[in-house]
């Protein structure tokens, strides 16, 4: 078994003995530490040339990281917890997703900002949220999101060394410790890959085994993938609403008929009714995005949509405070019953 | 660019950059170019004197002021009259604007100080590749407002990037005064962070180059970074027509800080006027060749 946590790490390993052009900056990276989340480990050790640890200063990070990945290297810059890309913000949004096309695409900016995101570790309102959505409409960004279904540390890999960038790559905390998902591990679930031809990051379609055709199409991301799939079975095994589950890895950009659309719209025809799933606030999240692209794929035909997110509140730190905030599985299944 | 060290040669690279920008201010009303601009009058000396040491290599960063930058570079005049009119022929196609110049080595942000930690990155990537090229980096008063500017002088310093800081201090961000925006001094500020750090207070192209010279030689042999900060004068507004100062004091500072009437004074008045009447036509055939390029398609 390996935990996406193991698999992240191998991943920077891979990235960084395969291309000598790979560099890692962040806070606290040095061993035996290893990085907040110890996704860094090793990795000083090995490569004491390549791995610079840093002052808290994000916003100079992201900026220095454009500028090496400006000048042909490879560089990783470890943010140490997602709520800190406020820092980045400018950084990200006028310069690093700007340079190729405001330079006339003379110019790639191949540079990955990994960071964690999400509660539920009683971290309290700004070590805790889920942020990713503020940066899904920034043109020239990509965005992706580890899940235990597509390999995170093979995503990681392809992401340093194979993208033009740049990439925000998003892990989620409690995901870490979570083994990454061999198929024929799931024996409860079918599972259909998209492999998208804009995208390195898959898109996976689950269904259960042997199930009678589903009444409902979910759709989540990272950590709340894993409780849409534990909702998916108790939906089945307690309630009888039999659902698919459709799981992007790539939160943005967004294609036209690109492979969440596609996915989607494949489950829709049958299903005809669609849950979003996110850890993020509710208002203008993911799912509000979600659902504006699924309606016109079945027009006249959608019969029930719904988001379920986080409220619109900041996050307690007390854990059953915390817990009335976010959506768990018991959230799902209740969304899902009352929509079939 | 040794050629541009000689008398005539820093002459030269003056009077383009003032009859660029003088062509650009006067058109500007007519239509011909889009968005706004920020002109480089009473600075050209900075940009000259510094510049005329790049090597084959070395990396510049610019700011919103970038058009006297990138013209001390060796930009194309017709490229950027070109890029100020969206056109196809401009230096980035028409998609960056006045602000947003890359060409060769030269990369240009209007966000003040965001291009900071950039160019120190950039920096550390050359010294990391092995390269021997150094980094420019020019910054405004007005940056030294922007956290981020701070962060990247500490890592400059901590990681020893090979970069030159060129802090441009025309007293004035916009319409604000300095002495309303800046505690302390400039060269203080650097020097906190172990940036040794030399001040000018001049328009004299060649006292300029001098200092530069020293840094640039130091830079190359020693490391870095280093920085230099140059006292200098605005002639102009901030963009177009948003000068609030007053006009007594503005034409004090032409009259006491003309980098081209300091400089050209040095020259035998014949050869002056025949290299002015070269860089007038020079900058004339630019901008009309600009104005018949095409527009990008769509």
């Amino acid at each position: 078994m390996t935990t996406v946590l193991e698999s992240l790490n191998r991943g920077l390993h891979q990235a960084f003995s395969q291309d000598p052009r790979v560099y890692l900056i962040g806070e606290d990276l040095l061993d035996p530490y290893g990085g907040t989340f110890k996704v860094s480990k090793g990795l000083s050790s090995q490569y004491p040339d390549r791995v610079w640890t840093s002052p808290v200063s994000e916003a100079a990070l992201a900026g220095v990281g454009a500028g090496m990945a400006l000048r042909g290297l490879k560089p990783v810059v470890e943010i140490m917890f997602g709520d800190f890309s406020a820092l980045i913000a400018d950084l990200l949004i006028n310069s690093i997703s700007k340079f190729r096309s405001m330079y006339n695409g003379q110019v790639e900016v191949p540079l990955v900002i990994r960071t964690p995101m999400g509660g539920r570790r009683g971290y309290g309102p700004t070590h805790s949220q889920t942020l990713e959505k503020i940066y899904l409409g920034v043109p020239g960004l990509r965005t992706l999101v580890a899940n235990t279904l597509a390999d995170p540390g093979d995503l990681l890999c392809k992401a340093i060394l194979e993208d033009p960038g740049p990439v925000f790559f998003i892990e989620n905390k409690l995901l870490y410790l979570n083994p990454v998902l061999a198929y024929q591990a799931l024996q409860d679930f079918e599972i259909e890959l998209s492999t998208p031809a804009e995208s390195y990051a898959p898109t996976h379609t689950l269904r259960i085994n042997g199930a009678p055709p589903a009444a409902l199409t979910l759709a989540a991301y990272g950590y709340m993938a894993e409780l849409a799939r534990e909702a998916m079975l108790r939906l089945a095994f307690e309630h009888e609403i039999f659902c698919e589950l459709v799981v992007p890895c790539q939160l943005s950009p967004l294609a036209p008929q690109g492979a969440l659309d596609t996915a989607l719209a494949n489950s829709l025809q049958h299903t005809q009714r669609l849950l979003s799933i996110e850890e993020g606030t509710y208002t203008l999240g993911w799912g509000a995005e979600v659902l504006a692209r699924a309606a016109p794929a079945l027009p006249g035909q959608l019969k029930a949509a719904r988001r379920l997110a986080a409220a619109d509140k900041p996050i307690p730190a007390s854990v059953p405070l915390e817990e009335g905030v976010l959506p768990g599985t018991h959230e799902i299944v209740e969304a899902a019953r009352s929509m079939v | 660019m040794p050629a541009m060290r000689d008398a005539a040669g820093l002459y030269r690279q003056l009077c383009r950059i003032r009859r660029f920008e003088e062509t650009v201010l006067d058109a500007f009303p007519t239509g011909v170019f889009y968005g706004t601009t920020h002109t480089y009058l009473g600075q050209e000396a900075n940009a000259v004197g510094v510049l005329a040491h790049l090597a084959e290599g070395d990396l510049v960063f610019s700011n919103h002021r970038c058009h006297g930058h990138f013209i001390a570079y060796g930009g194309d005049l017709r490229a950027l009259f070109a890029e100020l009119m969206g056109k196809a022929t401009g230096v980035c196609g028409g998609l960056g604007g006045s602000q947003h110049l890359h060409w060769k080595n030269f990369y240009s942000n209007g966000v003040l100080g965001s291009t900071a930690p950039v160019a120190v990155g950039a920096a550390l990537a050359e010294k990391a590749k092995g390269s021997q090229a150094l980094t420019v980096i020019f910054l405004g008063d007005g940056a030294l407002g922007e956290g981020v500017v701070y962060e990247s002088f500490n890592l400059a310093s901590l990681w020893k990037a090979p970069i030159l800081f060129v802090l441009e201090d025309n007293h004035i961000a916009q319409t604000t005064p300095t002495e309303l925006a800046l505690a302390g001094s400039i060269s203080a500020r650097l020097t906190a962070f172990g940036i040794p750090c030399r001040e000018l207070d001049s328009s004299d192209v060649q006292e300029l180059s001098a200092a530069a010279g020293e840094e640039f030689g130091a830079l190359r042999q020693a490391g870095g970074p280093r920085a230099l900060v140059l006292h200098t004068q605005r002639f102009g507004p901030h963009s177009k027509g948003d000068d609030t100062r007053d006009q007594k004091a503005l034409d004090k500072i032409r009259a006491e800080r003309d980098p081209l009437t300091i400089h050209g004074g040095r020259l035998a008045s014949k050869q002056r006027a025949s290299l002015e009447a070269e860089v007038r036509a020079e900058v004339a055939a630019a901008f009309k060749q600009a104005q018949a390029d095409p527009l990008p398609a769509q």
